[in-house]
């Protein structure tokens, strides 16, 4: 069965949203800039999960994920030790990507500040997710995993079209997939949290756990 | 027997949940359950059965997801086959002694049309339109379009019905629990498209159970002038020992719908998780209840994608900024094709409170049917306000009202035969509130009664087109009063007499009143405020006018249409605050700060005050150009980060604009063209924006191309242009191929170009293997790049 669940955003992390931006302080002028894009979009935000309980099984080196079936060596990294996974899509919906035209329109400054605040955003309603499946696994004596999605590592973003389907994305939260297997509304994430026996695992694992130490994007050194 | 004949008189019944039985049946999630109506007919045409057993009118066929996006056309054609035969067997072996009917089903696509999604609306239309044809082939009764959850598909939907059937059409949307649709449609705003197109039913389905959809039901029977329909969940799904269950039970379920049926509703089934059972329930349930009346609801209204405006007693504005007439900057633009200065009008004047915007982009010497189409898109794209579709071609006309995601404000019709048989059909096509000008092949009559009697012309010709009265507005015209005294007074009695004895409604191009004349604002005003008095529905006016604000405002406030005058309150705050900005600021270095700090509005003003006594060039190289090249130092250094970089450099376009407006004509100074486009596939543009932004600082000529440009494109407007530089960007591995085709295209046609290209998944090394010049990692290093080539190509040339 396919859940669905609007989620509260959780309070900006300005910080965050300017680092995604580009900036590493905040300046007086970038505050007020902010402040504008804030009052702008945040009306217009959605919080939108959809999301299924899957048991996975492996065959040799293939993983049996329930709707599809991958040979990527860093989601079974990923997952070792998890017999289930929950596959989850959240999106903020699509008044962003209109605000986000309409600043392209007027003001490069407010997009690139939007762009950042938005990725700040969906990360933020993937976290409160991931805390509502961390506590519910604990529940059952679970653990999560760190969140992975199709595209990280060797996890082929192809992925998308069976995930896509199998959550009827469009149809739950309104959110689709496009050719080139982009998403619309844009800020959105697709992901798979694997729920294992105890062990030592979190749900947001940071970027610590990647060996990509030259992402400019890089919370931490 | 005719299923819309047998609804005049009766509730109609329609079928429940499909996929949920198919699944409880061991469809696989996931699995396409179209495939079913060929590998397991069986099944399908027993749950038509089951549905027609317990008493429901109409089957839909499984087709809601037939369509060539998941199925070749071989297979869609066979889909479709089989499943309107299940139906057809499913009514012959069934023991419900009721009429019935079949219906080909159609969702959507599960893709999102562009600008946000890559699907295209035609062909989105044409997609639709083949499993529609299938539909009729195959002898279907009726198309039910339903779940959808995008106005712009569900108008594509319906357009490809009507375009390909002659069939009934019923029309259902699924909304949130905010109670709008996924893409932000309102109840009203669809109520005013799909009627306007002729929909033959329309309502709600899917989503949620029927407690949670009635407040949405009670909206669509307040507007709605055909049947409503109504096909709600079974309430929410849980999963109980491994299965998937509804928490509506059939009773509740009855009970619930047949309220809904008491309040209007008139043709009722169930979506997801109800059964056989719960439509057995509710035709029970039902039985007893005398339908209520379908009446025609006389509101005039127009819509967005996302709200319906309503013309009423409180007056409407209707921007009229986006026209070329007598603004030489517009026709320019137009000209340049520069969609930014049309985009811009459009934000000001919603900015100014406006509730609908006129877009006119008639000029003799462009293609209008495409500029004005694309004008609509890219508005539409970003302003959630109706449009007043404005232009004298019909096939401009038509080419605009298809893409319009709504029902739009049509100008205009007149009572010349010529024109209303050019325009009516297009208004029944399409849908829309059309502008009636009071003026025929005699032209304007002099009289306020003259121009009653064309009025009531057009009416009785309307109405021959199937156009009720309220889906037309008349504009008795405002002659200029300077040539007959006499002309403002008839204009405010023709108002008064269509308002209330024809019992129409009325708008007015306002500025004409006072052409001729010195500050034309006064008159302008007060003209205003005289035909609102008179009953006056609309005005097209400039909404920076502060006359005709304050005519607006007051007219609002004094007739009680104005609540704890709270429109006017924040209006006369903001008139204060507009006063002291007249006066000037202070002049000086004050700029080149300005630009530092990235205060735009302030560069602006600043530099319009320092150009009363400085020559614009000096400007230019004295504050302009320094404080630009600090900032760009600032962020190589990487002491300024990008968004400041971003701010100064608009700062600087702002201070350039004053600029460029205090130079003679084809004066300003440019280095040389500069072509850039996101490429083929992709849709990211902030980087590309970027890059042009800080280009056009630095003194280049930029045609932007947009994003996801196709190869011949850039290729043509590089040839048409001789520009010696070409920019592209890619985001995405999966697009850099686009790229690549791009550079190949380009070096054929346009040996003397150098590319230059960036985007986060390229570097050195993988630009030079795909044949780029130069590789850019940021747009400082951009503009350092184009001055090295411009400067070569100078060099090249003896300069």
């Amino acid at each position: 069965m396919i859940s669905l669940c609007s989620f509260p955003l959780p309070p900006v992390n300005r910080r965050e949203a300017l680092r995604y931006a580009g900036a590493r302080a905040e300046t007086p002028e970038l505050s007020l800039l902010l402040d504008a894009v804030l009052a702008d979009i945040t009306p217009h935000l959605q919080g939108k999960v959809c999301w299924i309980d899957t048991p996975i099984r492996r065959q040799g080196d293939i993983l049996d994920l329930g709707f599809a079936k991958t040979n990527s060596a860093a989601l079974a990294r990923n997952l070792v030790g998890c017999d289930r996974a929950v596959v989850f899509a959240a999106t903020l919906g699509l008044e962003f990507d209109r605000v986000l035209a309409r600043y392209g329109r007027v003001s490069p400054a407010k997009a690139l500040l939007l762009q950042g605040l938005g990725a700040e955003r969906i990360e933020g309603l993937c976290d409160v997710f991931c805390e509502k499946i961390r506590q519910e696994a604990q529940k059952n004596g679970c653990f999560p995993a760190p969140r992975f999605s199709p595209g990280y590592g060797d996890l082929p973003l192809s992925l998308q079209r069976d995930i896509f389907r199998v959550l009827d994305c469009p149809r739950k939260i309104g959110l689709t997939l496009n050719e080139s297997l982009l998403m619309s509304p844009s800020k959105s994430v697709t992901a798979i949290i694997g729920l294992g026996h105890p062990r030592e695992s979190s749900c947001s694992g940071g970027c610590n756990q990647y060996s990509k130490t030259d992402c400019i994007y890089r919370s931490t050194p | 027997m005719n299923i819309l004949d047998y609804a005049k008189d009766h509730i109609l019944f329609l079928d429940g949940g499909m996929g949920t039985l198919l699944q409880a049946q061991g469809l696989p999630a996931g699995q396409l359950p179209e495939r079913w109506n060929l590998s397991r007919p069986e099944i399908i045409t027993r749950i038509h059965q089951d549905y027609y057993d317990a008493g429901s009118h109409v089957v839909s066929a499984n087709t809601f997801g037939a369509n060539r996006l998941k199925f070749s056309s071989e297979e869609l054609d066979a889909i479709v086959r089989a499943a309107m035969a299940a139906v057809r067997q499913a009514a012959a072996q069934s023991t419900g002694t009721q009429p019935k009917w079949a219906a080909l089903d159609i969702g959507p696509l599960g893709r999102l049309l562009k600008p946000y999604g890559d699907l295209d609306f035609e062909d989105a239309v044409s997609i639709f339109a083949e499993t529609v044809r299938l539909g009729v082939k195959y002898g279907a009764d009726l198309i039910f379009i339903e779940t959808m959850n995008d106005s712009y598909e569900t108008k594509a939907a319906l357009l490809a019905a009507k375009e390909n059937s002659r069939l009934p059409v019923f029309v259902s949307n699924a909304y949130g629990e905010d109670g709008k649709l996924m893409t932000g449609a309102s109840p009203e705003a669809m109520v005013a498209m799909l009627e306007g197109m002729g929909a033959d039913a329309i309502g709600v389905n899917c989503s949620l159970g029927p407690k949670a959809l009635a407040p949405i039901v009670e909206r669509y029977l307040q507007y709605a002038s055909v049947p409503v329909l109504l096909k709600p969940n079974a309430g929410l799904p849980r999963t109980e020992n491994g299965a998937t269950v509804y928490d509506v039970s059939d009773q509740e379920f009855a009970q619930d719908v047949s309220r809904l049926i008491s309040r209007g509703v008139r043709i009722a089934g169930g979506c997801c998780g109800t059964t056989p059972a719960h439509i057995r329930a509710l035709t029970q349930a039902a039985a007893a209840i005398v339908p209520v009346p379908v009446t025609e609801k006389d509101m005039t209204m127009v819509s967005s994608y996302t709200h319906a405006v309503f013309f009423g007693e409180k007056p409407i504005r209707i921007g009229e900024r986006i026209n070329p007439t007598g603004k030489k900057r517009f026709r320019e633009a137009l000209k340049a094709g520069d969609m930014d200065y049309i985009l811009k009008e459009g934000i000001a004047q919603e900015e100014q409170g406006v509730e609908i915007l006129d877009v006119n982009v008639g000029l003799p010497d462009i293609d209008e049917s495409t500029m004005l189409t694309d004008a609509v898109a890219e508005l539409q794209a970003i302003i959630d306000l109706p449009l007043q579709i404005d232009t004298s071609s019909p096939a401009a006309m038509a080419s605009a009202l298809r893409r319009y995601n709504g029902k739009p404000m049509i100008n205009s019709v007149n009572g010349k035969q010529e024109t209303m048989e050019a325009i009516f059909p297009l208004v029944k096509k399409y849908g829309g509130l059309v502008v009636a000008l009071t003026l025929d092949e005699r032209g304007i009559p002099d009289t306020a009664q003259g121009r009653v009697d064309i009025a009531k012309r057009i009416l009785s010709q309307a109405a021959r087109y199937g156009i009720g009265k309220k889906d037309l507005i008349f504009d008795p015209l405002a002659l200029t009063v300077s040539a007959d005294p006499g002309a403002a007074s008839q204009t405010l009695a023709a108002i008064r007499q269509i308002r209330y004895e024809l019992g129409c409604h009325t708008l007015l191009g306002v500025s004409n009143i006072s052409f001729g004349l010195p500050q034309r604002d006064i008159l302008n005003g007060t003209f205003f405020a005289l035909a609102l008095g008179q009953g006056l529905s609309a005005g097209i006016l400039n909404p920076h006018s502060q006359e005709m604000q304050k005519a607006y405002h007051g007219y609002c406030a004094l007739m009680g249409l104005d609540t704890g005058f709270e429109a006017y309150l924040s209006y006369s705050e903001k008139y204060n605050a507009a006063q002291p900005a007249l006066a000037s600021g202070p002049v000086g270095s004050d700029l080149h700060q300005a630009i530092v700090k990235g205060l735009k509005e302030q560069a602006g003003s600043l530099t319009a005050a320092m150009l009363k006594n400085t020559p614009p060039l000096t400007i230019v190289e004295q504050e302009i150009i320094p404080a630009l090249n600090q900032v760009g130092q600032g962020f190589e250094n990487k002491t300024v980060y990008l968004p400041q970089l971003l701010m100064s450099a608009e700062a600087a376009k702002a201070a350039f604009e004053q600029v460029k407006a205090a130079m003679p004509a084809g004066n300003a100074p440019a280095k040389c063209p500069y072509v850039i486009a996101t490429v083929q596939g992709d849709i990211h543009d902030i980087g590309k924006n970027i890059v042009r932004l800080l280009l056009e600082n630095f003194g280049y000529a930029v045609t932007d191309l947009g994003r996801d440009v196709p190869p011949e494109v850039i290729t043509q407007k590089v040839v048409a242009l001789h520009a010696p530089i070409l920019g592209l960007s890619a985001l995405m591995t999966t697009t850099v191929p686009a790229m690549e085709e791009t550079i190949r295209q380009v070096r054929k046609a346009a040996p003397w170009c150098k590319i230059m290209v960036g985007g986060a998944v390229l570097n050195p090394e993988y630009a030079a293997a795909i044949g780029a010049d130069y590789y850019s990692k940021d747009a400082m290093e951009a503009v350092r790049c184009a001055d090295h080539i411009y400067t070569q190509l100078m060099q090249k040339r003896g300069i």
